[in-house]
């Protein structure tokens, strides 16, 4: 059977076996781009909808946080090494690009280490590693650090804006705005976690879980479970990468590095110990420390709502922005910019008849 | 000047020897050492009785209309798997005249070169480029050289411009493009920006993967003969309502069956998605564009893959998209296949009334969405 059979048939079982209007959550970004690049939707059966979470870096980023990193880069000592992601998402009254532009020493890295090797290479300068990401990434931020100070790097920092995946997903449910029937929760962050973090989803909300891959079949397939469970339970589908303990060295690294913090997410306001910020031990290394700066009240673009598009309140194309003045070329919001942003995602791979 | 004094006296070898093998600001100053340098570098690499005239201008004497068109090269870094900026400079060029079905008659070559820049890699690069001109049968007739202090570039500039002679006789195009027109490709796409990609050491990968730099006027040239025996023997929407028996196919003759022929563009920056998004806006017509029939090799997809690259919005420097009449299509990409960078060449979609403006590419799961065009840089994914 080829994989096009396959599909065909996971998606007739979900017509026949599913309940109508369900609601299932994807909570992870690459698990949004799939969706739309494939055209995922057209198969679902009617009734069926699918929201996108709060997982896409980038998107839930506070407008503070970004505010934070530009000002950081315009500190004429400093190097701001990020992902390429973060550059051309608006803060308050700029983008990290716009301050490239200006003068603003700010480098695309693809990997923190990249950024050590920078902080290597150029001793005179501060270089500073703007960290966004997941449980995926954190534990990369954390060998980084731990390389840096091995190596005596003592200009090598890290402004951390990381983040974990359980805590906005029980502020969701706390928030009842949107009846999510199960989430599809992400793959790449439960490599490094596990499952058991996810539990309280079914135990203290009675709502299912499927921890997914990314390839199309890997989507229908978490689907078909979700809809096929009679009581909710927490259960892996990507199970050619993913093991309940998840990957304990990786953990273990994080743990020894960060701490949980309170953190500001875009969409969600403050969620208590959803952040990771560095120990004290480490606070040499913590740029927010090592570089304090006066912020302005940030701003929210006018009309923007990515953040009830990051609660599942909000769809995309149900925004006055979609489109129009909000686009890839020109985005409002960071939800049009990031690759994973569940507008980007909408927006590029809409189908033919939208 | 005292360097080139001794370069003066130091005969053949004397733009080298008192450099120490490097450009210097004086290389491009107009005098004698500039003078040696276009000897004995630029005209004994592109050997040509019009260039070692060292005139100015060169004279060029086309029969039929004329393409010019010009592409700067500022490739980072020079040398790649496949290729370097001295055959790359030339094919652009030649691809650019090739889209207007040009056959290529002169390039010029404007060279701007960084003070130090080594002389053994300039002729090392020249011999390069000369080599791909001379694949592609278009001789360098004249150039310019500038040598700029150390730091105002980075290593060297190929400016090159082309001057070529159209072969058919109707206006390719957007404007000529019809539903029911079939697209075809010339072959995988994404490997030249995943060869440059590798080459910048950035990712720190390794691919098996060579840039498909080439000059693909042969390739051009079998298409259009393709097209004119295709359509003069079968009539086409262009020629409905008239006999198409006893038309002349020869080259250089009005109508005839060429006219199957309808677009010609080369998928470089913003690749093979940025062509037919711009097709289907230009033409007000719809495109539909089978995502399986696209040859991508494994290694590209491998590296889109981790890196979260689409292949389709990747660069090529040795692919041409065609869009030809549907009745021609078969025997155009039979003809593209015999030729040496055209033998993946197929049928990747057609034209179509429907969404006018918009290409819809059909996955291989059978469900459709919009090929829009990539925004900006390319980046990796985070996460």
């Amino acid at each position: 059977m080829t994989q096009a059979d396959e599909l065909r048939r996971l998606a007739a079982d979900l017509r026949a076996e599913a309940r109508p209007d369900l609601t299932f959550m994807e909570v992870c970004g690459t698990h949004t781009m799939s969706i739309a690049r494939y055209g995922l939707r057209e198969l679902l059966p009617d009734g069926m909808r699918l929201v996108s979470g709060p997982g896409c870096p980038v998107c839930v980023t506070a407008i503070a946080d970004l505010d934070r990193v530009v000002a950081l880069a315009r500190l004429p000592e400093v190097t701001l090494a990020t992902f390429g992601d973060l550059i051309r998402v608006p803060a308050s009254r700029t983008t990290p690009a716009a301050e490239r532009a200006a003068g603003a020493d700010v480098r695309v890295v693809y990997s923190a280490r990249d950024a050590v090797q920078i902080a290597a290479d150029e001793p005179e300068r501060q270089v500073v590693f703007a960290g966004i990401g997941f449980e995926t990434t954190a534990p990369t931020i954390a060998a980084s650090l731990l390389e840096a100070r091995a190596r005596g790097l003592t200009n090598f920092s890290v402004l951390s804006m990381h983040k974990t995946m359980p805590p906005p997903l029980k502020a969701l449910l706390e928030l009842g705005e949107t009846p999510i029937g199960g989430f599809l929760l992400p793959g790449h962050v439960s490599v490094i976690t596990g499952t058991a973090c996810y539990e309280f989803l079914a135990r203290d909300y009675g709502v299912a879980g499927v921890v997914a891959g990314f390839e199309p079949l890997d989507v229908m397939r978490a689907l078909l479970r979700l809809v096929r469970q009679t009581r909710p339970a927490i259960e892996i589908e990507y199970g050619r990468a993913v093991r309940p303990e998840g990957n304990v060295v990786a953990q273990r690294l994080m743990e020894q590095v960060f701490a949980p913090s309170d953190a500001d997410w875009r969409g969600l306001g403050v969620i208590p110990g959803s952040g990771l910020a560095l120990r004290p031990e480490y606070a040499d290394a913590d740029a927010a420390l090592r570089f304090p700066v006066e912020l302005e009240p940030p701003l929210e673009p006018a009309g923007c709502r990515c953040g009830e598009v990051l609660r599942g309140v909000t769809d995309p194309a149900d925004c006055a922005l979609f489109g129009a003045r909000c686009t890839p070329e020109d985005p409002v919001g960071a939800c049009m910019v990031s690759s994973e942003g569940a507008c980007a995602a909408r927006y590029r791979y809409r189908g033919i008849d939208d | 000047m005292t360097d080139a004094d001794r370069g003066a006296g130091g005969g053949r070898s004397g733009a080298a020897t008192p450099s120490g093998g490097r450009i210097l600001l004086g290389h491009g100053s107009g005098g004698k050492l500039y003078r040696d340098l276009v000897k004995d570098v630029f005209v004994k690499a592109f050997a040509n009785p019009v260039l070692e005239r060292l005139d100015d201008a060169a004279a060029l004497a086309p029969e039929g209309r004329i393409a010019f068109t010009t592409d700067s090269h500022v490739v980072q870094p020079l040398r790649f798997a496949g290729g370097d900026i001295g055959r790359l400079s030339v094919a652009g060029t030649v691809n650019d005249l090739a889209t207007a079905a040009a056959r290529p008659l002169g390039l010029a070559a404007a060279f701007i070169i960084e003070e130090g820049f080594l002389l053994a890699d300039l002729r090392e690069l020249c011999a390069s480029a000369a080599a791909t001109a001379r694949e592609a049968g278009v001789p360098i007739v004249t150039g310019d050289t500038k040598v700029v202090e150390r730091g105002a570039a980075d290593g060297l500039f190929i400016t090159t411009t082309g001057v070529g002679e159209i072969v058919v006789a109707h206006e390719l195009g957007a404007a000529a493009v019809r539903a029911g027109d079939a697209v075809i490709l010339s072959g995988g796409i994404g490997e030249h920006a995943v060869a440059i990609l590798a080459a910048r050491g950035e990712f720190r990968f390794s691919a098996d993967v060579r840039s498909d730099c080439a000059p693909l006027w042969g390739l051009v040239e079998a298409a259009v003969a393709a097209a004119r025996e295709a359509g003069g023997s079968a009539a086409g929407p262009s020629a409905a309502g008239r006999p198409a028996a006893g038309r002349p196919a020869g080259a250089g003759q009005a109508a005839g069956g060429a006219e199957a022929l309808h677009f010609l563009r080369d998928p470089t920056r913003g690749g093979l998605t940025t062509v037919l998004a711009e097709l289907a806006e230009e033409a007000g017509l719809g495109i539909e564009i089978e995502e399986a029939a696209i040859p991508v090799s494994p290694a590209v997809r491998s590296v889109c893959d981790l890196l979260g690259y689409d292949p389709l919005t990747l660069a090529n420097e040795g692919k041409m998209v065609l869009v030809v009449a549907p009745e021609a299509a078969d025997a155009v990409v039979a003809a593209i296949q015999k030729t040496r960078y055209g033998r993946d060449a197929r049928r990747i979609g057609c034209v179509s009334a429907a969404h006018p403006g918009r290409v819809a590419l059909r996955t291989p799961f059978g469900t459709r969405r919009v090929l829009d065009m990539p925004v900006g840089e390319l980046l990796p994914r985070i996460c």
